[in-house]
C-alpha cells in the first residue's frame, strides 16, 4: 500500500525526466563550460554566470522583460474580470461565449505573429492608415515606443480571455446567496463588487496573475516576427535573448543566462504568489 | 414591525419542456401578524424558500399579491421593503469585521457614523458578540456567522419583518440549542414579526407561536403548534407532526360503531363517536401518547400484541400489532412488557380524531 | 443589462477584427493585397488554399501537427490522472514538494531548453518524429493537467471511494465506471488545455523536427523571409491552423461550461 502513490506517479516521474529532469540538468551542464563549435568544452565553474550578470545587454534585456510582464498584469488582469463580469451565467449563450474566447487562445503563437505583422506593417496594415488619419506616424520598425507598445497589445488581444475564462470559472462559483444577501443589505453595485465578487474571487485571481506573469516571461514568436526583437533592443525580452544566444552557439553563456532566467521567474512567482495569498488565520472551532 | 399577507399567492416555474409548466406555489392565502413567532413548517420542496423570497423581493410572484400592512409591495424592489433575511447557509462578508458587518445594512442607507456605532453597540449587546467586535468575519465558525447575519438582519429600525430559510441546517448540533434560544429572546425583546422556515418540526414547534404546515405548495393547516398536535387537520399533519407520529387506522363504517378492515377490532359508538354521517375512507387517528395501554384485560378495550419494543430513555415505544394493524404506543419508563405479550388497549375518545376522506371530522 | 451586452459585443468585435482580416486576406489575390486596401475582398480567389492542399508539404505539416498532439493530449492523460488520483487522495512522503517541482515546470521557458533537448533527442534517436515533439510538450502539459485534474478530484468525497471498495469493487473497475464518469469535465478542461498549448507552441516544436514531423506551425514561419512574404498563403495558412482548435472547442465546449460551473479551475 506503501507503494502505490508512487507506483501511480511512475509515468508521470518518468515522462518528466525525459523532458524536464534530464534537460535542465544538462543546460546546468553547460552553464558551467564554455563551448566553442567543433572544440571540447572546458569547465569554467561559475565564471558564465558572473559574465552574465555583469552583462548590460542581459540586464537590459531583463529589465525590458519585467516592465513588459508588469504593464501586461495590470492591463489584462482588470480587463479579464470586467468582460467576465459582463458574460451570461445561464443558457445557451454560454457554450458560445466560451468557444468566441477560446479562439484567439488557440492560433499558434506565429499566427498571431502573422496576422499583427499583417496590421501593423507600413506599406499594407490597418493601423498605419488608420493613424496616420489621425496624425501620427505610426512605425512599428522604426519607432522604439511603437514597437513596445504594440507587442504590449498583441499580448493583451491574446491573452486577455485567458483571464476572463478564468475570472469567470471564479464567478461562477461564488453562491447566489451571497449576492442575495447583499441586495437584502442594500449594498451598491460597486459596495456587492467589493465586498462579494472580489474576495471571493482572490485565489482565482492569483492563478491568473501567475500564469498570466510566468506567461509573459516566454513571450517570443511575436517580437520575433513583429519586430525581430528591435528596433535595436526595444523588444528583445528574455525568451528572445536567451534563444538568440543559444543559437549563436554561445551555450556556457546562454546557458548561464537561463539559469538565471528560470530562478528570477520562480522566486518572483513565489513572491507573488505569497503576496497575493496570504494564507487565513486560523479559523476559530 | 408589519403584518405580512399573501393573497391568492402563486408562482410556477419557468420550465424547459414547452407547453408544460410547473406551480410551485398555487392560490396561497397566509398571514402572519405583526410582532409574532411564527413557523413555516413542511418537507423539501413544497415551496417554503420560495415564498421567503417573494416576500423579501428576490423572486416575483406570478400571480397574486404580498402585502405588508395592507399595503401591496409586489412591484417593490428589495432593499426598499426593508426586510431581512437570514439563509441557510451563513453570509458574512469575509473581508469586514464583525461590527463592519453589523454596520453594513446602517452605512449602505446613509446613517451618520454616531448612529452608527451606537445601533451596532446595542446589538451587539443584545446578540453577546462584544467579544468578537473586532475579528474578522471569515473566522467565525457557522453559528456566530449565522448569529451576525440575524445582527445584519435587525440592526435597521425601519425592518419590517425577519425571515429565516433553515438557518440551523449546517449549525453543530450543540450549538443549535443555544442558537435557537437566542433567537427566541431577540424576537421576543425586540417584538419582531419572524417567519421560520424549516423542515424540522422540532424546530418549528418550539420556537413559534404559529406554525403553517405546507405540503406541495399548498398551506394544509395554520394553528398553534397545541392545535396541531391535537387536532392534525388532516392525516398528513398528524404523521409529520409528532415523533412518532399519529397512529392511522382505516376503519368501516358499520350502524353499531367502527370495523377496523383487516383486523378484529372493533371501535364501539361510544368511542367512536359520531360515525353515523361518515361516508367515504374513514380512518381512525389517535397519537402514541394517548393510546392507553394496559396488561390486565380490561372491558371493551382491545387486545393487541406486543411486536416490538424501543427503549428511549423515558419513555418506551411499543409497536402493537393487531391482524394487519400495526400501531405505535408511548407507555411509561417502568411498563414491563415483552415480545409476544397480549397488551390491552384503548382510545379516549376526546383524544382520537375521524378523518373521512383525509380530512378532519369536526363535532 | 444593456450595459453588459454592449461591452461584450464590442469586446468580441475587437478581439475578432485580425482573425477577420486574416480570413479575407487569405481569400484576396497577392496583387490586391500589396497594391490596395479594401475591407472586403474585390476579387475573391481560393488560390491560396488551393495552392495548400495540393502542396505536398503543407498537406503533410498538418498532419504531423494533428499527429504529435493527440499523441501529446494522450499520453499527458494517461500520466496525469493516475498522478492526479495519487496527489488528491493519498498524502506521501514528499507529496507537496514533487507537485510544486511539477509545477515549476510549467514556468521553464522553452528557450532554456532548446538545445539540450536537439542533443538529447538526437542520442535517444528520436529526433524528428511526432513521438519526440508529444513528449517534449509533456514538459508543460503535463504539470498542468495534473493541477487541473488534482482540482476536479478534490471535489469528489473520499466517500465515494471507499464505498464502492465496500461494496466489493475492484479498483480497475471501479476507476472505470465511477470514478472517471464523474471527473470528466476535468478531462474534457484537461484536454482542451493540452491541445491547446501543444498545437500553439513553436520553439521546441522547431528545435527538434527536420523534416519528417515538421509540423504546421514551423512550415509557417518559412514564406517571411528575404523574397517578400507571401501574405495570401501564409493567411491562409494561418486560417486552416485555426480550424481545428475551433472543431476541439467547439466539442468540448459543454464540458468547459460545465467545468467552470463547478468552480474548480
Amino acid at each position: 500500500m506503501r507503494q502505490r502513490p508512487w507506483l501511480f506517479l511512475l509515468p508521470t516521474l518518468i515522462l518528466m525526466s525525459i523532458s524536464a529532469f534530464v534537460p535542465l540538468m544538462a543546460v546546468i551542464n553547460y552553464s558551467l563550460h564554455t563551448i566553442f563549435a567543433g572544440s571540447t568544452p572546458e569547465y569554467v565553474g561559475l565564471q558564465n554566470y558572473t559574465d552574465v550578470m555583469g552583462d548590460p545587454q542581459f540586464r537590459g534585456a531583463l529589465r525590458r522583460q519585467l516592465t513588459f510582464s508588469l504593464i501586461v498584469l495590470l492591463i489584462e488582469i482588470p480587463i479579464g474580470v470586467g468582460i467576465a463580469l459582463c458574460l451570461p451565467r445561464k443558457g445557451p449563450t454560454v457554450g458560445l461565449s466560451l468557444v468566441l474566447l477560446g479562439i484567439p487562445l488557440l492560433i499558434p503563437y506565429n499566427v498571431v505573429g502573422i496576422v499583427w505583422r499583417l496590421f501593423t506593417q507600413s506599406d499594407i496594415g490597418v493601423i498605419p492608415r488608420v493613424l496616420s488619419m489621425f496624425g501620427y506616424k505610426y512605425n512599428v520598425s522604426l519607432d522604439a515606443s511603437d514597437a513596445f507598445m504594440t507587442i504590449l497589445l498583441v499580448d493583451v488581444w491574446h491573452w486577455t480571455p485567458l483571464v476572463v475564462l478564468l475570472a469567470y470559472a471564479g464567478l461562477q462559483a461564488i453562491p447566489q446567496t451571497f449576492y442575495q444577501a447583499a441586495e437584502v443589505d442594500g449594498a451598491s453595485t460597486w459596495k456587492t463588487f467589493r465586498y462579494v465578487t472580489l474576495p471571493k474571487l482572490r485565489s482565482v485571481l492569483t492563478l491568473g496573475l501567475l500564469i498570466r506573469f510566468m506567461d509573459s516571461f516566454k513571450v517570443y514568436s511575436e517580437p520575433l516576427l513583429l519586430t525581430g526583437g528591435g528596433p535595436g533592443n526595444a523588444t528583445t525580452f528574455m525568451s528572445l535573448f536567451v534563444a538568440r544566444k543559444a543559437e549563436a552557439y554561445e551555450l556556457g553563456y546562454a546557458g548561464a543566462s537561463s539559469i538565471i532566467y528560470l530562478y528570477v521567474v520562480i522566486v518572483m512567482s513565489y513572491i507573488l504568489f505569497q503576496f497575493i495569498n496570504r494564507p487565513p488565520e486560523g479559523k476559530r472551532a | 414591525m408589519a403584518r405580512i399577507e399573501l393573497k391568492s399567492l402563486e408562482h410556477r416555474y419557468a420550465s424547459s419542456r414547452k407547453g408544460k409548466s410547473s406551480f410551485a406555489i398555487e392560490d396561497l392565502n397566509i398571514i402572519w401578524e405583526d410582532g409574532t413567532a411564527n413557523a413555516l413548517l413542511g418537507p423539501s420542496g413544497c415551496g417554503k424558500t420560495t415564498i421567503l423570497n417573494i416576500i423579501s423581493g428576490l423572486i416575483k410572484p406570478t400571480g397574486g399579491e404580498v402585502l405588508f400592512d395592507g399595503v401591496e409591495v409586489n412591484n417593490r424592489a428589495t432593499r426598499n421593503r426593508h426586510i431581512a433575511q437570514v439563509f441557510q447557509f451563513p453570509v458574512v462578508y469575509d473581508t469586514m469585521s464583525v461590527m463592519d458587518n453589523l454596520a453594513f445594512p446602517l452605512r449602505n442607507r446613509g446613517h451618520d457614523e454616531k448612529e452608527v456605532q451606537s445601533r451596532t453597540g446595542e446589538i451587539m449587546e443584545l446578540l453577546d458578540l462584544n467579544k468578537l467586535a473586532d475579528m474578522k468575519a471569515e473566522r467565525l465558525n457557522p453559528a456566530e456567522k449565522q448569529i451576525v447575519s440575524l445582527g445584519r438582519g435587525i440592526v435597521r429600525k425601519d425592518t419590517v419583518a425577519v425571515l429565516l430559510d433553515e438557518p440551523l441546517t449546517v449549525i453543530d448540533p450543540v450549538l443549535k440549542l443555544d442558537l435557537r434560544r437566542k433567537l427566541r429572546l431577540v424576537q421576543r425583546e425586540l417584538k419582531l414579526t419572524m417567519i421560520y422556515v424549516t423542515h424540522d418540526q422540532h424546530e418549528a414547534l418550539t420556537f413559534a407561536d404559529h406554525v403553517t404546515i405546507m405540503k406541495d405548495g399548498a398551506v394544509v393547516q395554520s394553528d398553534t403548534p397545541e392545535g396541531l398536535f391535537l387536532k392534525p387537520s388532516t392525516p398528513f399533519v398528524g404523521y409529520f407532526i409528532g415523533s412518532p407520529g399519529m397512529n392511522m387506522i382505516p376503519c368501516e363504517n358499520n350502524s353499531a360503531g367502527l370495523e377496523v378492515t383487516g383486523s378484529p377490532l372493533f371501535i364501539p359508538k361510544s368511542i367512536g363517536g359520531k360515525t353515523d354521517n361518515l361516508e367515504g375512507s374513514i380512518e381512525l387517528g389517535i397519537r402514541p401518547e394517548f393510546v392507553e395501554t394496559s396488561i390486565k384485560e380490561l372491558p371493551d378495550w382491545n387486545r393487541f400484541e406486543i411486536r416490538s419494543l424501543d427503549h428511549a430513555g423515558a419513555y418506551q415505544i411499543l409497536t402493537l400489532e393487531s391482524g394487519s394493524i400495526r400501531i405505535k404506543s408511548r407507555v411509561e419508563d417502568h411498563f414491563v412488557s415483552k415480545e409476544g405479550d397480549p397488551v390491552w388497549v384503548n382510545f379516549p375518545t376526546d383524544k382520537t380524531n375521524l378523518y373521512a376522506n383525509g380530512k378532519l371530522v369536526t363535532p | 443589462m444593456r450595459k453588459r451586452s454592449i461591452t461584450l459585443t464590442i469586446y468580441f468585435l475587437l478581439l475578432f477584427v485580425p482573425i477577420y482580416w486574416m480570413v479575407i486576406t487569405s481569400l484576396k489575390t497577392d496583387v490586391e493585397i500589396l497594391q490596395s486596401f479594401t475591407l472586403f475582398p474585390q476579387q475573391i480567389t481560393f488560390e491560396n488554399y488551393k495552392e495548400i492542399f495540393t502542396s505536398e508539404v503543407w498537406r503533410s505539416s498538418f498532419f504531423n501537427s494533428i499527429t504529435y498532439v493527440l499523441l501529446n493530449v494522450v499520453m499527458t492523460l494517461a500520466a496525469a490522472i493516475p498522478a492526479a488520483y495519487a496527489f488528491s487522495r493519498w498524502n506521501f512522503r514528499g507529496d507537496h514538494h514533487l507537485f510544486f517541482w511539477l509545477l515549476t515546470n510549467r514556468m521553464a521557458p522553452a528557450a532554456v531548453f532548446m538545445v539540450p533537448f536537439t542533443e538529447l533527442y538526437y542520442m535517444l534517436n528520436i529526433y524528428d518524429t511526432h513521438f519526440a515533439v508529444a513528449l517534449a510538450h509533456c514538459l508543460f502539459n503535463l504539470p498542468l493537467t495534473i493541477w487541473i485534474l488534482e482540482g476536479f478530484m478534490s471535489g469528489i468525497p473520499k466517500e465515494i471511494d471507499e464505498t464502492a471498495f465496500v461494496d466489493g469493487y475492484r479498483f480497475p473497475q471501479f476507476f472505470r465506471t465511477i470514478f472517471l464518469p464523474l471527473i470528466a469535465p476535468g478531462i474534457g478542461v484537461g484536454a482542451f488545455f493540452c491541445f491547446t498549448f501543444s498545437w500553439v507552441e513553436l520553439i521546441l516544436a522547431k528545435a527538434i523536427t527536420l523534416t519528417e514531423a515538421k509540423p504546421v506551425v514551423v512550415t509557417l514561419t518559412v514564406g517571411i523571409g528575404a523574397e517578400g512574404v507571401k501574405w495570401g498563403l501564409l493567411a491562409s495558412a494561418g486560417v486552416l491552423t485555426i480550424i481545428p482548435g475551433i472543431l476541439v472547442v467547439y466539442f468540448v465546449r459543454n464540458y468547459m461550461a460545465k467545468g467552470f460551473a463547478l468552480g474548480r479551475v
